[in-house]
């Protein structure tokens, strides 16, 4: 991290020296650029500074890091170069460290707004945070969701809205992303805000066999549970749910 | 014939490496095989084992000659060569055979290599359903060698390589996971062109039935389910985006649902 600091205030400089051609050397030291720009931080969308300079959105954040203001500031690039370079090496460690965090908070807090329900559908589309991997999923793209609002409890994880269950991402440096930095709501909003993007589920199981045999116990419970699924398909026509449109069951071919 | 081939080989080796490099160690030692384990080659030699296997793989004999170092293709390249030579100096009679011979070779070796990959993974399939084979695959499951289940409930367990079909060409290799009981893409692209006949369908049922202890251990575990909230509270089961898998993760838990269970014994009651 010092290493990237250093780069940072280097290429500040360079620009203070050369206003010139400041357009193309401008845009790559935004903060949120430079981060959003870093490896394994492919699941982050763009805040939009207006959202995070509007203090109504960082209610109840002031506390989350020291010297709020400073971060803030930081993250949108208002900081003041002098102050920057003045100050000291450990303690500009901690405020990227702080910044990196409160961007988490408020990405979190932003990606449930319709701006940022909008920025994500199109990484959703992208398949930015990977796909299912189950097979009878289809490739579904997933979608990042934590299992606690407050940070450094556990990592993000992926929900896919097809089979509706949790994995793990893929790669370790996914794998290590708080998950409170997308917060529990957001595959519930944005599921809500988008329903057309529910897919329909597959029914369609897998049951080991022994030279063409089922196993006894295997087939039994996936028996049951294709019951349950009977029971609950009875259950929502009851209720009149169209259960042909996405949201539904997609049945078995042939 | 076979002490001459020692001779060749002894006197080949010596020259680059020193040690013979073994079709299948080096087969299985390739990357991305790593889901293979080493079929010995008593195994193979036995007659019983390949029972019908000549009719599924072309060139046979020569692919099983290859898989057991029977015949080495690099040697004869290096004779071809050495013919070629022996032509310059117009020793004819010998040198026009084993030109020819040595041709032939060149062109078939990649023929050849590709059906000997493929009689060894049919011969894998039948490997690994055997008591050894099943221990070979055991020590691999429980070095993670196929991967963990991806799902955040399985709390990491190790999978099981699986075909969905006994015939190569339909279907590429998928992983059981014994806890939630589904199938999986392999985690890294590199398994994913691999055969899943090699496997074979059958292997993760024998698997669970060899090794009891792996099923009871799964019956102990967790059954820990997600459920999609927003700021806390359930999604209505009317909305398009509530709640349509429950059942794919559910068990049955109250005595109501254990009678249940019980008349699923032979069929699907009506619900």
């Amino acid at each position: 991290m010092a290493e990237e600091i250093e780069q940072r205030l280097t290429s500040e400089r360079d620009v203070n020296m050369d206003n010139e051609d400041s357009e193309s050397s401008d845009y790559v030291d935004m903060w949120i650029e430079l981060f959003l720009g870093r490896k394994g931080h492919e699941y982050f969308c763009e805040v939009d500074s207006d959202y995070i300079t509007d203090r109504f959105n960082l209610i109840n954040l002031q506390k989350s890091v020291s010297k709020f203001t400073q971060v803030v500031q930081y993250i949108v690039d208002e900081l003041d170069e002098s102050t920057l370079e003045n100050m000291p090496r450990q303690r500009l460690e901690q405020l990227e460290k702080d910044a990196r965090k409160f961007y988490g908070l408020i990405h979190a807090r932003y990606i449930i707004t319709v701006k940022g329900l909008q920025k994500m559908l199109i990484k959703y589309k992208d398949a930015d945070f990977g796909r299912c991997l189950r097979v009878y999923c289809n490739f579904q793209p997933l979608l990042p969701v934590g299992l606690h609002d407050v940070p450094g409890e556990d990592c993000v994880k992926l929900y896919c809205p097809s089979c509706e269950d949790l994995y793990n991402p893929k790669s370790s440096r996914h794998a290590s992303i708080d998950g409170a930095y997308f917060g529990t709501s957001f595959p519930g909003m944005f599921l809500q805000a988008y329903p057309e993007m529910t897919p329909k589920h597959p029914v369609k199981r897998y049951v080991p066999k022994i030279f063409g045999f089922e196993l006894h116990k295997q087939a039994q419970l996936s028996r049951w549970q294709e019951l349950q699924r009977l029971k609950l398909i009875k259950k929502l026509e009851d209720k009149k749910v169209d259960l042909n449109k996405s949201g539904g069951y997609k049945l078995l071919e042939g | 014939m076979s002490t001459e081939y020692i001779d060749n080989n002894s006197r080949s080796s010596d020259e680059d490496s020193g040690t013979y490099d073994e079709w299948i160690p080096s087969f299985c030692s390739r990357f991305g095989h790593e889901y293979f384990c080493r079929v010995p080659t008593d195994f193979i030699e036995d007659d019983f084992n390949m029972t019908s296997l000549a009719q599924e793989v072309p060139h046979y004999r020569k692919a099983l000659d290859l898989i057991l170092d029977l015949e080495d293709v690099s040697d004869d390249e290096s004779q071809g060569q050495n013919s070629y030579d022996q032509d310059g100096d117009h020793n004819m009679d010998a040198s026009k055979e084993k030109d020819g011979k040595g041709k032939t070779q060149i062109v078939n070796r990649s023929i050849i290599e590709h059906a000997a990959e493929q009689l060894y993974g049919l011969i894998h399939a039948r490997f690994i359903l055997t008591k050894q084979g099943l221990q070979a695959m055991a020590e691999k499951f429980d070095h993670k060698q196929f991967g963990t289940c991806p799902r955040y409930y399985c709390n990491g367990m190790q999978l099981l390589p699986c075909g969905l079909s006994d015939t190569i060409g339909k279907h590429t290799v998928r992983l059981y996971c014994p806890s939630c009981q589904d199938l999986y893409l392999p985690q890294s692209s590199r398994f994913l062109c691999l055969e899943g006949a090699y496997w074979g369908t059958s292997f993760p049922g024998v698997f669970l039935k060899h090794f009891k202890e792996l099923e009871d251990y799964v019956e102990r575990k967790g059954k820990e389910s997600y459920q999609l909230k927003v700021f806390g509270f359930r999604i209505a089961d009317q909305a398009i985006s509530g709640q349509r898998m429950k059942w794919l993760r559910q068990y049955p838990s109250t005595e109501e649902e254990w009678d249940e269970f019980a008349k699923c014994e032979f069929e699907l009651p009506q619900p």
